[in-house]
């Protein structure tokens, strides 16, 4: 502790369980864009991250309530945001939010898009598996080429209608920091257009280590052109992350509020690490440089030649350094937002707890856990270009169809 | 709660038209002196509220509260702090408080050193090198219960909300425990309950404005820094407060619209 802080604010409010689900919440709508890309913008090059960056939106999102309501006071009483949300209040919308992209966006857009497979792969399958994906199929399993014209516009409008969503999603978790009059630090407009930028960032750096990672677990070769693809728009999304997140700065100095003072001190004395070691030295500017080094999306070939393999694992290292990145975005905004107190007079300190609800532990565990889901969800429904079912049954199938 | 301050001023006057003989000039005497500070602020609440609160029939939309702080008359003793946590089962240990009392040391260059070490309820340590400092003075903080309260607006369920005679009260049993009130509120005023695990605050001690009685904070001040009543236009002793005093209220440019209002309060504080 130095300086004075107000009595009540020697607690920190929002524990390192807040921290996580931004994060998580960023990954869900920047795996849902990049995935959108494909879909919507036709990048034809990423269509072999396209079913992987929907389950692994699907799978994020699952987990991202979670902390959330492990952090509440009376978890039993969450559902009351449903039941009577306070149409003022920023978080209430959480839930509708929430079920929105959920049901209508992620879930919908994954079953149209996997109608079809899931069809064949319940003709193929025998006994229990047989009838796990008829029951996905929620017995739908008209395969003419007018139901497979179908479920491809249908994916694409709700595609369509999932971009906005996606924003929605990650620009609205923005506001609920950025709305806080009370506190400076958050107190921002530009909060959401940042939160949703970075959320791209995060997404497409996500999709990208499980991609390479994933595909190299399988024993296949990588896709270049869509890694390169992908790279290349991770740079875009970086560089409009830091533009705004500059402007953000600048403008703060520029302004020199009466906030400024403690602002600056918390930022030399409690997140210099956080902030300009890993947000923006590791986390922006070494994986800026990097990529608009090597990426051939630039420069035919890039600035520096590099042969494959090279670029892969330097992609791979840039991915994982802006995950890094990331995570200290949401740490010094939500961690950060609490270390100085509103008296503008004093600064407090965080200490993570190792165990408890609120823990290390419980964070890494519920970090894990999407990929738990995740792995369950790629058993179920291989994303995987391979993986796509041979349609043996085409000729069986008029029969199906005129009945 | 023996010797509350509810005054039904009728209730022992001599009757009209009676001469008021030696006995009740000297009662009626000794009892404003005994009871200046504490009349002061019982008179405010008026005969119509202490008749509603007798007869149970209160009608909050007749009332409007506020509180306006001397803080001249503060003298840092803290018996508020303590009174408050006694009155509303704040948990009693440091960190958690409805009300706490800041001391403030303005040193000759200018300097601000601020304290409130567990509230004040402690006593305040002596000021280190005593002949630099300008001025000093001690600052009561509690809930402002703004007219625009940043903390019900942010409420995802409603559990906080404004009542009719506009105080703002936690709905304990609603509460679902997400803390962002306490994230919103500018003046630090909120906490999270360590046992109930709802976010609680000041209340005005809304249980006792009901039966007529003062905050417990108002009731214990021994120079009548706080000064607690209507705010609409009636003749009070916090009417007549905001009238011959400079008024300030805290952080004005959030537009919070805050209801305690402080009068003789150096820019310092924030």
């Amino acid at each position: 502790m130095q300086g004075y802080i107000y009595p009540n604010e020697f607690e920190l409010q929002w524990s390192l369980l807040i921290v996580l689900y931004p994060y998580l919440t960023g990954l869900v709508a920047g795996a849902f864009i990049l995935a959108s890309l494909e879909r919507v913008f036709n990048v034809k090059e990423v269509q072999p991250t396209y079913r992987l960056a929907l389950l692994t939106a699907l799978a994020f999102l699952i987990v991202a309530p979670l902390p959330l309501l492990a952090h509440l006071g009376h978890p039993l009483r969450s559902y009351e945001i449903f039941m009577t949300p306070n149409r003022q209040s920023a978080m209430a919308m959480f839930g509708f939010v929430y079920a929105w992209y959920l049901m209508v966006v992620l879930l919908l857009e994954i079953w149209f898009d996997y109608r079809r497979d899931m069809v064949l792969w319940a003709r193929q399958s025998r006994g229990l598996k047989r009838w796990l994906y008829y029951v996905l199929t929620l017995g739908s399993t008209d395969l003419s080429p007018r139901a497979l014209k179908f479920d491809d516009s249908a994916g694409r409008w709700i595609t369509v209608i999932g971009i906005p969503s996606a924003f929605l999603l990650h620009g609205y978790v923005g506001f609920i920091f950025g709305s806080i009059k009370a506190n400076p630090w958050w107190s921002s407009v530009l909060m959401p257009v940042v939160f949703l930028f970075s959320a791209i960032v995060s997404g497409i750096a996500l999709v990208l280590v499980l991609y390479v990672l994933s595909t190299m677990l399988r024993w296949r070769p990588i896709d270049m052109a869509c890694l390169d693809k992908l790279a290349q728009f991770l740079f875009y999304a970086l560089v409009v992350d830091f533009s705004l997140e500059a402007l953000d700065f600048i403008h703060r100095l520029y302004e020199a509020e009466e906030s400024i003072e403690i602002l600056s001190l918390m930022i030399e004395n409690r997140l210099f690490i956080s902030l300009i070691v890993l947000q923006v030295l590791m986390g922006t500017v070494i994986p800026l440089i990097l990529l608009a080094f090597v990426s051939p999306g630039l420069r035919r070939g890039g600035f520096l030649r590099t042969p494959p393999e090279l670029r892969q694992l330097l992609y791979l290292v840039c991915a994982i350094m802006i995950q890094v990145g990331i995570f200290s975005i949401r740490w010094n905004v939500v961690i950060g937002g609490q270390l100085f107190s509103k008296s503008l007079r004093g600064l407090t300190v965080y200490k993570v707890e190792l165990f408890g609800i609120e823990g290390l532990a419980m964070t890494i565990g519920l970090l894990c856990l999407p990929f738990v889901i995740l792995w369950v969800l790629v058993k179920i429904l291989p994303p995987w270009p391979d993986a796509v079912p041979q349609d043996e049954a085409e000729a069986a199938e008029p029969a199906l169809v005129t009945q | 709660m023996a010797d509350t301050p509810r005054i039904e001023p009728t209730a022992e006057a001599p009757e009209t038209g009676q001469v008021m003989n030696r006995r009740h000039f000297l009662s009626d005497v000794a009892s404003v002196c005994a009871g200046t500070p504490l009349l002061l602020g019982a008179f405010q609440l008026g005969d119509a509220l202490a008749q509603e609160g007798a007869d149970g029939s209160y009608n909050a939309s007749d009332h409007w509260y506020g509180i306006g702080i001397d803080v001249q008359k503060c003298i840092g003793c803290a018996r508020c702090v303590v009174a408050c946590k006694t009155e509303n089962d704040v948990p009693s240990e440091p960190h958690f408080f409805n009300t706490w009392i800041e001391r403030y040391a303005i040193r000759g260059d200018g300097e601000v050193e601020v304290e409130s070490p567990n509230g004040g309820i402690d006593g305040f340590p002596p000021i280190e090198d005593p002949a630099s400092v300008r001025r000093t003075f001690f600052v009561p903080k509690l809930c402002n219960q703004c007219e625009n309260p940043p903390c019900v607006q942010v409420c995802p369920v409603g559990a906080t909300f404004i009542t009719d005679d506009g105080v703002i009260l936690v709905d304990e049993e609603y509460c679902i425990g997400c803390r962002y009130c306490i994230q919103a509120c500018p003046y630090g005023a909120r906490y999270m309950h360590p046992e109930k695990h709802v976010a609680a605050k000041c209340t005005f001690c809304y249980h006792r404005l009901r039966r007529g009685l003062l905050p417990a904070c108002v009731e214990v001040c021994p120079t009548g820094a706080r000064i607690f009543g209507e705010l609409t236009d009636r003749p009070t002793p916090l009417a007549r407060f905001m009238r011959f005093n400079d008024l300030q209220v805290l952080k004005p440019n959030l537009n919070t619209k805050p209801k305690a209002f402080y009068a003789n309060m150096d820019y310092e504080v924030s």
